[in-house]
């Protein structure tokens, strides 16, 4: 990263400063609403579903989003778009239909106040500790891929950039909560596209439009990355049946369900929503801009390929330690003039910030309420709690300082914090999914079959060739991203074989303690809206998930 | 637009009002420098980059009409205060919240 130096110029910096006034501005005022921690936490369930929409896909269009997914399109070509197509839109069409009647039906505050009705303490110890510490890790990741942008573009070194970008994100958190991030997370989308779409026109028409965007790639050899299907060198399974079924069940089921149903970063912000109508229809409405999303993203990563000397030296094998993570960055470097070059360095910074705040926000939420209020201080009053909130913040902000310094020392730690919570996503999504229709299954296969899942993850991630880098054994033929499709397609299994076998032989809770949690015991007014036949059609939740599905479908025969 | 579920805090502004004037705002002060920038600041140099478009302008361009339409939209639709008007606030708790459009 240090030959990587962009020109930026006073009006950049003008540009970027204009930013950070709007964040911290969007941050003050908010702060005027917020009189009670539903406020601060949950926006006082009061959001329309368009922002809350934005918010969600926002939430996850972090660093490792932009930059991890234009490095795989630098590395793996078109098949990149699987991450999109299959791994998320499908996801969240179900988090919208099935799902969230539930979450905000039974006004649950988060993900693992649920499992706690739903199952009591033990699996919601599960969830709210390994979700918390999970937060924080990522925030880490986040803040430091932010820092090292900062540093690398602007010369500033590590330690400051990490500390100006930590101040930056905390101001406008602990002034407006949830309220606050979502507002920017609304923003920074439209940054983003600002920055980004301008990129991949220009990138495009330097190496001829789509047309000759093909030819390059064609005659580099390398014909193949035009393709989403089969995708063998994305999934490392050599048969190409082998690899469609990986990756259709592996990463589109039981991944990508995992998190986005589960993922209370996500979940939060549809439950901020003004209602149940609104709620279904977040991560619906968040799905049309994510099926296009890829193609700011990832088609910059496959034009540095045929554009950028650096990249095209590393694809002809020239340079092996060649960061693809610097694709994008490389991209911008040889194509923007000063001007957009300031809005492409918000849009980073903007997406950056966006999923730190994301992961602070939930982090805080699952604190306060899971946590503290469970099982350190109970029955205070409410103003407790949120200074408790404003305090998490401060302290997991200074956390994530913490875990960034840490991410700087490993190169390949993102991969395996990916894997790793894929393992924790995967038993969680059973245990849901078993929980809430399901209403015979005990508390303690909750938590039995949570641990059982996530160890039969490790268990797969062991004996794969490389999934812990060279603590694994090789026993099973199977690498990189397969590895953990596969890993996490046992953890799912094992997780549903051990809860129904635990649940014969262990007492269930009273079936009245389960209305609104589990699907035969809510009665049909409680999981849906009283308004909802009155939507048109562009409002409703079931309608807009059939178009989206139907778009899904076609862009992935457009693109096989 | 009314919602049963925050009935009980029926003061609750809803806000989103602000985003939309703000991200139109932030918008189109990109739009505005770029499109200088692309009038003044253009270089053969630059023009290489791009690939012989004056990218600047263009982007200004584009991001002038989006945020206007953005205004234009907020303007045409704005998002309704749940508490009707001429309801004298029984719920008002003195708490100074400002309701936004004010």
């Amino acid at each position: 990263m240090d030959d990587l130096r962009l020109d930026a110029t006073f009006v950049d910096y003008l540009l970027v400063a204009a930013y950070f006034a709007v964040v911290l501005l969007i941050g003050a005022a908010a702060r005027r609403r917020v009189s009670d921690s539903l406020d601060f936490f949950l926006s006082g369930r009061s959001l329309p579903a368009w922002v809350t929409g934005l918010a969600f896909i926002s939430a996850n269009l972090g660093a490792v989003e932009i930059v991890g997914m234009s490095a795989n399109g630098a590395q793996y070509g078109m098949s990149t778009m699987h991450y999109f197509w299959i791994g998320a839109v499908p996801a969240m069409l179900f988090l919208g239909v099935v799902m969230m009647p539930f979450y905000y039906g039974s006004k649950v505050r988060s993900v693992p106040e649920f499992m706690r009705r739903r199952f009591g303490t033990g699996a919601h110890l599960v969830n709210a500790l390994s979700f918390a510490v999970a937060q924080i890790l990522i925030a880490g990741i986040n803040l430091f891929l932010l820092a090292t942008i900062v540093e690398a573009l602007l010369g500033w070194p590590l330690w400051l950039s990490l500390i100006v970008a930590a101040a930056v994100v905390l101001s406008y958190i602990t002034l407006g909560g949830l309220s606050a991030a979502i507002y920017n997370e609304v923003l920074q989308f439209f940054v983003i596209v600002a920055a980004l779409l301008p990129l991949t026109l220009i990138g495009l028409n330097r190496v001829g439009g789509v047309g000759g965007l093909v030819d390059r790639v064609t005659d580099a050899g390398r014909a193949e990355e035009l393709t989403s299907w089969p995708a063998t060198d994305l999934s490392g399974i050599g048969s190409p049946v082998l690899s469609v079924i990986g990756i259709v069940f592996g990463l589109g089921f039981v991944l990508s369900f995992g998190y986005w149903t589960t993922n209370f970063v996500e979940v939060q912000r549809a439950m901020a929503t003004k209602s149940m109508s609104a709620a279904r229809s977040t991560p619906i409405i968040g799905a049309f801009p994510k099926m296009f999303v890829p193609f700011i993203v990832v088609i910059p990563g496959i034009i540095a390929t045929v554009l950028v000397p650096e990249v095209i030296e590393a694809r002809e094998g020239a340079a092996s330690d060649f960061d693809y993570n610097n694709a994008i960055l490389l991209l911008i470097r040889d194509t923007l003039p000063n001007g957009l070059l300031g809005v492409a360095l918000a849009g980073l910074l903007a997406a950056f910030m966006a999923g730190m705040a994301a992961n602070i926000s939930a982090f805080n939420t699952v604190f306060s309420y899971d946590l503290w209020q469970q099982y350190v201080k109970k029955d205070r009053s409410d103003g407790y709690y949120l200074a408790v909130g404003r305090w998490a913040t401060v302290g997991a902000t200074v956390a994530a300082i913490g875990t960034a310094i840490i991410a700087s020392g490993y190169t390949n730690l993102m991969d395996y914090l990916q894997t790793l919570f894929g393992f924790f996503n995967a038993p969680l999504f059973a245990t849901f999914i078993l929980g809430m229709f399901w209403r015979r299954m005990t508390p303690t296969a909750g938590w039995m079959g949570l641990v059982s899942g996530t160890l039969a993850a490790v268990a797969v991630a062991f004996l794969s060739e490389d999934a812990f880098g060279t603590a694994s054994l090789g026993v099973l033929p199977i690498g990189g991203q397969g590895a953990s499709f596969v890993a996490a397609s046992a953890a799912f299994v094992v997780d549903i074989v051990v809860s129904v076998v635990v649940s014969q032989v262990t007492a269930p809770k009273p079936v009245a303690q389960l209305a609104g949690l589990v699907y035969s015991e809510t009665p049909k007014e409680q999981r849906t809206d009283p308004d909802a036949h009155r939507l048109p059609w562009y409002q409703s939740p079931t309608k807009l998930a059939g178009i989206a599905l139907v778009m899904v479908i076609i862009l992935n025969v457009i693109f096989r | 637009m009314s919602s049963s579920n925050s009935s009980a805090r029926s003061e609750h502004a809803a806000g989103a009002f602000d985003v939309r004037n703000v991200i139109a705002a932030l918008i189109g002060f990109y739009g505005v420098v770029l499109v200088l920038m692309g009038l003044f600041g253009n270089s053969p140099e630059e023009q290489e980059r791009t690939g012989d478009v004056n990218a600047n302008l263009w982007a200004g361009l584009a991001m002038l009409v989006f945020a206007a339409a953005f205004a234009l939209w907020s303007r045409l639709r704005p998002i309704v205060v749940e508490a009707p008007p001429d309801r004298q606030d029984p719920e008002d708790d003195g708490s100074g919240r400002v309701a936004p459009g004010h």
